[in-house]
């Protein structure tokens, strides 16, 4: 079939059944628009920013588990939607994202809204493409979903040139993706896995550690299972919430900088971590010397250069979690006593009980976690729950029951203020029979206040709870704590009327100052079904707690903080 | 940690921009690059890029595990044992002797390869540490320019 370029891309979305696309016009990717405007096979979502246009299709990824497609033009369209790609990439979402690009005559020449994409996504792409040919287009189209999704999946960007996209050429996407400089690793290797199965046997405090690689490879379920059937208890990273039920006996609970005091000492207890997608990061594993020091170290990760990157591991297996967990279950079934590790269960039980996640009440003053605790109460299982990034969400990751894997989408990695909307936005399109509640600071709301606009526009009515502490609150906290209360403008008194701000784009806002009007907002907000802005007056100075403070010791915590 | 000298072969397909995904990756990780050299292998869709790097065990781990992430990388080896040649050229004023120079350049497998009006051009291919006691050595005929071409290697 002879095609130009951009009926090339709309051929190809097809084929991937794509259902939506996010993105913002622009003129060198005006051919494709043309294209889009003339199908009605999928969906387009015009986002009122680029980098909204990505954190919508990571929301989408995220939450339905394919690759989210994000689109946008040259030059400046391009810069806006880098964080959004950066994003995708800490946090290995699979994106394809389509960029125009000026025409190849005039690529170099310094031209009207010209910038080198390739050059500036390389460094935060598992792959980028400049299509110089539209006969190319077919086969960089197909491999950029496929590296996309396969392998440890992250965002591939695919740059055309507005020529090429006007350019007629053959469409044949029938051609099986051959790659033959990559091949990931994905049935880990068995002696290796017999190794550390006879690692788990012998162990008295084996601790699984959960990461995110276990929600995107879809092993929730196995590690559930694994989980137990082994009776070895777990420890999650921010990335992983939702992989054990919340009321899961087995699950400690979040590690790491803001994890609880019972997850730190477990890792620091633990004669043997079974790190399953999961990359030890600086905000988990806080002073590398100390961390899990009496332990032993399985890691299985299908990035092989995830693997004693950062902490030497004993029994490195290079797979797919999915796979490598089924093996391993397979094994152990005959091989672990799960009534052996009794004592462990005592010793962590104590750590629970010694040091609870908690806050004090504080009279009629809402309580920024009470907040998110209640959201969870009223909600539960029938909200995915997005957040942006500062301490309402490390609350959120703290306090939120979460029970099922991609119920929780939250910007890890990069930690991108503004994420949260556009990304609960995404979310909102993968799964519309849920509720989708994006917790936020008034720091973060701001950051992509637009996309209020786009969840009117396509009815994707978003719950944003603002946690609102007039502060960047976390800044706020390091500089209480750090900086000798030097609050070098984190000071957010001055603030628009989130009310009115709400109303003016079509949705609904609420402001909130005792516990009976947040119940009422958020019930009422549920039942309308409307975009909504819920501005939650909460405790200022409200810290979050415990805390790792950076380059210390996961088991020397601060546990409350005194202000002097 | 020690920080030894290493060489490293990548192997990649021979397509556009290919060299600066290594070399971004090197630059944006903080690993360092002593040399680079890089060309296509005949009769093929490769080139092999030889690097010289420094850096400690668990680094070079990390860079070759880094560089085998890259899409467009087919192989990577770290060289143990391993002929590792370079080749320099240095520029001289035709006033100095001839036939020293000559004598020298022969020691370390080379030659006066070009002679000019007023300067003439001296090449050597050897090991990167001898080349470099060849240009210690080549200082008192007053040398113009130098140009070293990074090592190339071959696993023995």
């Amino acid at each position: 079939m002879q095609i130009s370029g951009a009926q090339m891309v709309i051929e190809a979305l097809i084929a991937e059944e794509v259902e939506v696309i996010f993105g913002y016009p622009g003129g060198a990717i005006m051919n494709v628009y043309d294209a889009i405007y003339q199908q009605s096979s999928f969906q387009h979502v015009l986002t009122r920013h680029e980098q909204a246009a990505v954190h919508a299709a990571e929301g989408y990824a995220k939450a339905s588990g394919k690759v989210g497609v994000a689109m946008i033009t040259s030059g400046p369209g391009f810069t806006n939607a880098v964080t959004g790609i950066a994003d995708a990439y800490m946090d290995s979402v699979p994106l394809v994202v389509i960029s125009g690009q000026v025409p190849m005559s005039l690529i170099g020449t310094d031209a009207f809204q010209e910038i080198d994409a390739v050059g500036i996504s390389r460094p935060c792409t598992k792959h980028n493409y400049l299509v110089t040919d539209a006969k190319d287009l077919p086969r960089i189209l197909k491999e950029a979903f496929y590296l996309a999704r396969t392998g440890r999946p992250g965002p591939v960007h695919v740059d055309i040139p507005k020529d090429v996209t006007a350019q007629v050429a053959l469409f044949d996407y029938s051609k099986e993706v051959e790659l033959e400089t990559y091949k990931p690793t994905v049935k880990g290797n068995m002696r290796q896995i017999k190794k550390a199965v006879e690692a788990i046997a012998n162990a008295k405090r084996p601790l699984l550690y959960l990461g995110g690689g276990v929600i995107s490879s879809g092993a929730a379920q196995l590690v559930r299972e694994f989980s137990k059937m082994t009776q070895i208890p777990a420890v999650e990273t921010f990335m992983a919430r939702g992989t054990l039920h919340h009321a899961d006996p087995l699950l400690i609970s979040m590690l790491g900088m803001h994890g609880s005091y019972a997850a730190n000492m477990a890792m620091s207890e633990t004669d043997l971590v079974i790190g399953l997608g999961a990359r030890f990061d600086d905000r988990v594993t806080g002073k590398l010397s100390e961390f899990a020091k009496n332990a032993q170290i399985i890691h299985v990760d299908i990035d092989p250069a995830s693997i004693s990157k950062l902490v030497n591991a004993h029994f490195p297996i290079v797979g797919d979690v999915k796979n490598v967990v089924e093996s391993m279950m397979m094994l152990a079934k005959d091989q672990v006593d799960p009534l052996r590790y009794g004592p462990w269960h005592n010793t962590i039980a104590n750590f629970n009980k010694l040091h609870p996640l908690s806050y004090t009440e504080e009279g009629d003053r809402l309580k920024p976690q009470w907040v998110v605790q209640r959201i969870g109460e009223l909600l539960g299982d029938d909200a995915n729950i997005s957040t942006d990034v500062g301490q309402h969400q490390m609350w959120t990751a703290q306090f939120y029951p979460f029970s099922r894997p991609r119920q929780w989408n939250s910007s890890g990695g990069l930690g991108t203020m503004g994420y949260g909307f556009p990304a609960a936005i995404g979310v909102k399109r993968a799964d519309m029979d849920r509720i989708s509640v994006n917790i936020t600071g008034d720091g973060s709301i701001l950051m992509n206040i637009q996309e209020l606009m786009t969840a009117v526009e396509y009815n994707l009515p978003v719950i944003n709870v603002i946690l609102n502490n007039n502060f960047l609150g976390m800044v706020r906290q390091w500089q209480t704590m750090f900086y000798d209360k030097r609050h070098s403008s984190t000071d957010l008194s001055i603030q628009p009327d989130f009310v009115k701000l709400a109303e003016s784009f079509g949705g609904v806002g609420y402001r909130v100052t005792t516990k009976e009007e947040f119940d009422a907002a958020l019930k009422d907000a549920v039942e309308k079904n409307v975009v909504a802005l819920i501005d939650v007056v909460v405790a200022r100075f409200e810290n979050v707690l415990p805390m790792v403070p950076a380059g210390g010791s996961l088991f020397n915590m601060m546990l409350e903080y005194k202000d002097k | 940690m020690e920080q030894a000298r290493r060489v490293i072969s990548v192997i990649v397909l021979n397509e556009a921009s290919v060299l600066s995904r290594i070399a971004g990756l090197f630059s944006g990780r903080g690993y360092n690059i002593e040399s680079l050299t890089v060309a296509p292998i005949p009769d093929s869709k490769y080139s092999r890029i030889t690097i010289v790097t420094a850096g400690s065990i668990k680094v070079v781990e990390q860079i070759i595990k880094q560089l085998h992430k890259l899409i467009p990388v087919l192989k990577v080896y770290e060289h143990e044992d391993l002929v590792e040649k370079e080749m320099a050229m240095v520029k001289i004023p035709l006033s100095e002797s001839l036939g020293d120079i000559e004598a020298l350049a022969h020691a370390y497998n080379g030659r006066i390869v070009n002679v000019g009006s007023d300067t003439l051009i001296v090449m050597v291919a050897d090991e990167p540490m001898r080349v470099g006691h060849f240009l210690e050595a080549i200082k008192r005929f007053h040398p113009k320019e130098i140009v070293r071409s990074g090592s190339v290697a071959l696993e023995r």
